[in-house]
């Protein structure tokens, strides 16, 4: 056999297992779209299947409508709002805050970032009795407050990846920026905050991400349908006492894949090299 | 002396007033810091030692919760249990998975791009609790591993396996082990940076692949493994949606993982007190396991010297 005829054998291999590896994988997505589109008494008969037998597009507009008189695009528009404006806060102060730990020499600095570190690897769950009884005492249960305004301090992991990035920016360009009389506050917008969009990029994507899937925050301290969120809604519609109309239930799951789909389609070359370059976890 | 009269001028020296500009751009974090992790730290260590539910105002019964949970808390040992056994397996498993698809995707074959974004899509919608629910379904008796498992003959009734003690942790370990994608391109951006010249000096004096990959691969690649190793594992013992939405901890408790339980006591049943402990002794012993991770890294971690 001649080297070129093994080489082929080789990548053929190759590409039947990664294709097949990843059928397997992406499956179970696949299912979940087959089946907001199957009849509601199909989805566990032809359990398997991912063609429906008649395409039922009737469970989108049904499943729409939601429960307690509240629809989903009541759940939708509150999930829009309540990442948005968290994500902005949570990017533009952890920018702010890195600026700060790697431009600037202040006392105290490394004790600081050392604490920053530390509560990197906090786990955040351990706060969450605590943080409730707080945000209880304010009087923010049933707002949308405990789900924002902590993202406005920031996020250590971001802070630390902006950091390194800001890090790989000449020194340079400060100086000059200082020498031609811009203050630090200028310099970080003016200078800084342009050479480090694919930083700040990265995070927002991220930041939307995981806002977006936040499961837990709404789940404590929203109390009213007209308040849900989307991943709120969907667990109450996912009640598996309750369910009936399953098709309507897959319907809205998928629906509320899309948003970060659509980020993942737009960036997706970019997102696949940033991840890597900073070590994002996830 | 130029920088004297200056001092006289301003009311703060340059090295006061940069300490303060400092200060003022890490201000979000620290508030945030001191309001929001660090005071609700504290207060909680406070109400672990009351008998808080929300409703009434607590008294202080020191030591009791604690005690309470050592001696006489059967559900806190099997929590610890199943959390401790569910991180033992999903977080090798995941790395090892992580690992092998990110060493497949390596070469510059064609489509490689391609399948790396396909890989990796899981694990955008990994958080998502739609995610979650479509598993929940998948898994059950009437649920389509159980109908391609019968068209492929391996199994002939149907059982459901998030309702059985003996496969529901698996169910969710399987899930979790699905989501491997953010390691796998921190590996992969890894492998990239080895130099191949390493590869090529083995293979002059003789060495296989196997003898590569653990000669040179992993000992390269040790800094990241020990990075996501500690971030995984950090992550599985505080998990809790997964096994809120697929299992909600059953059945039998086979599923309650530790975050789980903390939400139960203090969400459920509203002994916030009880649970301030609980979170407590989760705090200690993360804090602990981190401290051994990096401890043993120094026997294991090889980190390239710089010559600078």
């Amino acid at each position: 056999m001649g080297v070129r005829s093994k080489k082929h054998i080789v990548t053929f291999i190759f590409h039947s297992f990664v294709i097949i590896l990843g059928v397997a994988m992406l499956y179970p997505i696949a299912w979940m779209i087959a089946s907001s589109l199957k009849p509601s008494d199909e989805v566990f008969k032809n359990a398997g299947s991912l063609i429906p037998s008649e395409f039922v597009w009737s469970n989108y507009t049904e499943g729409w409508k939601g429960f307690g008189n509240t629809s989903f695009s009541t759940f939708f528009k509150n999930s829009f709002v309540v990442t948005v404006i968290a994500v902005i806060g949570q990017v533009s102060s952890s920018a702010i805050v890195a600026y700060g730990f790697t431009r600037i020499r202040f006392p105290g600095r490394k004790i600081m970032f050392t604490a920053m570190i530390i509560t990197m690897l906090l786990p955040a769950q351990i706060l969450l009795i605590p943080q409730y009884i707080m945000f209880g005492q304010f009087g923010w249960i049933n707002t949308y407050l405990p789900l924002i305004v902590p993202y406005y301090c920031g996020s250590a992991f971001f802070i630390f990846l902006i950091m390194q990035f800001i890090q790989g920016i000449p020194k340079e360009l400060d100086e000059s920026a200082f020498i031609d009389g811009c203050g630090k506050f200028r310099t970080f917008v003016q200078i800084i905050l342009p050479l480090a969009t694919p930083a700040i990029a990265t995070t927002t994507v991220f930041s939307f991400y995981w806002k977006w899937d936040d499961f837990m925050g709404p789940l404590l301290y929203l109390q009213t349908p007209a308040k849900y969120t989307v991943s709120i809604a969907l667990k109450c519609f996912a009640d598996p006492s309750a369910v009936t109309n399953w098709g309507a239930m897959f319907a809205m799951s998928s629906l509320s894949l899309i948003p970060s789909f659509v980020i993942f389609i737009c960036f997706q070359k970019y997102l696949v090299e940033g991840i890597s370059t900073t070590g994002l976890k996830g | 002396m130029a920088d004297k009269t200056k001092m006289k001028k301003h009311f703060l020296s340059n090295k006061a007033k940069e300490g303060l500009t400092g200060y003022l751009f890490i201000s979000p974090w620290l508030i945030g810091l001191l309001l929001f992790t660090i005071y609700p730290m504290f207060s909680s260590l406070y109400y672990s030692m009351t008998d808080f539910d929300i409703l009434n105002k607590e008294s202080f019964i020191g030591l009791r919760n604690y005690i309470n949970i050592f001696t006489d808390d059967p559900r806190f040992r099997k929590s610890v249990a199943v959390t401790f056994k569910y991180t033992f397996f999903q977080v090798p498993l995941k790395l090892g998975f992580a690992l092998f698809v990110a060493m497949l995707f390596k070469s510059n074959r064609r489509g490689v791009n391609l399948y790396r974004s396909l890989y990796y899509l899981p694990s955008i919608f990994g958080g998502n609790i739609a995610i979650a629910i479509m598993w929940r379904q998948i898994m059950g008796r009437n649920g389509a591993v159980n109908a391609i498992l019968k068209s492929l003959g391996l199994i002939t009734t149907a059982k459901s396996w998030i309702a059985s003690p003996n496969t529901a942790l698996g169910s969710l370990i399987l899930l979790s082990v699905w989501q491997f994608g953010s390691p796998m391109l921190i590996f992969l951006a890894g492998l990239k940076q080895i130099p191949q010249s390493y590869y090529e000096a083995a293979s002059i004096d003789g060495a296989g692949g196997l003898k590569k990959f653990l000669h040179i691969t992993l000992p390269s690649l040790s800094p990241i493994i020990f990075y996501n190793f500690l971030m995984q594992t950090i992550g599985s013992f505080m998990s809790f949606t997964q096994s809120y939405i697929v299992t909600g901890g059953g059945p039998v408790d086979s599923t309650l993982m530790y975050a789980l339980y903390i939400y139960d006591t203090g969400f459920t049943n509203y002994h916030m007190g009880y649970a301030s402990a609980l979170s407590w002794i989760a705090l200690i012993v993360v804090g602990i396991i981190t401290a051994i991770i990096f401890k043993t890294s120094n026997y294991w971690v090889f980190y390239e010297s710089k010559a600078e």
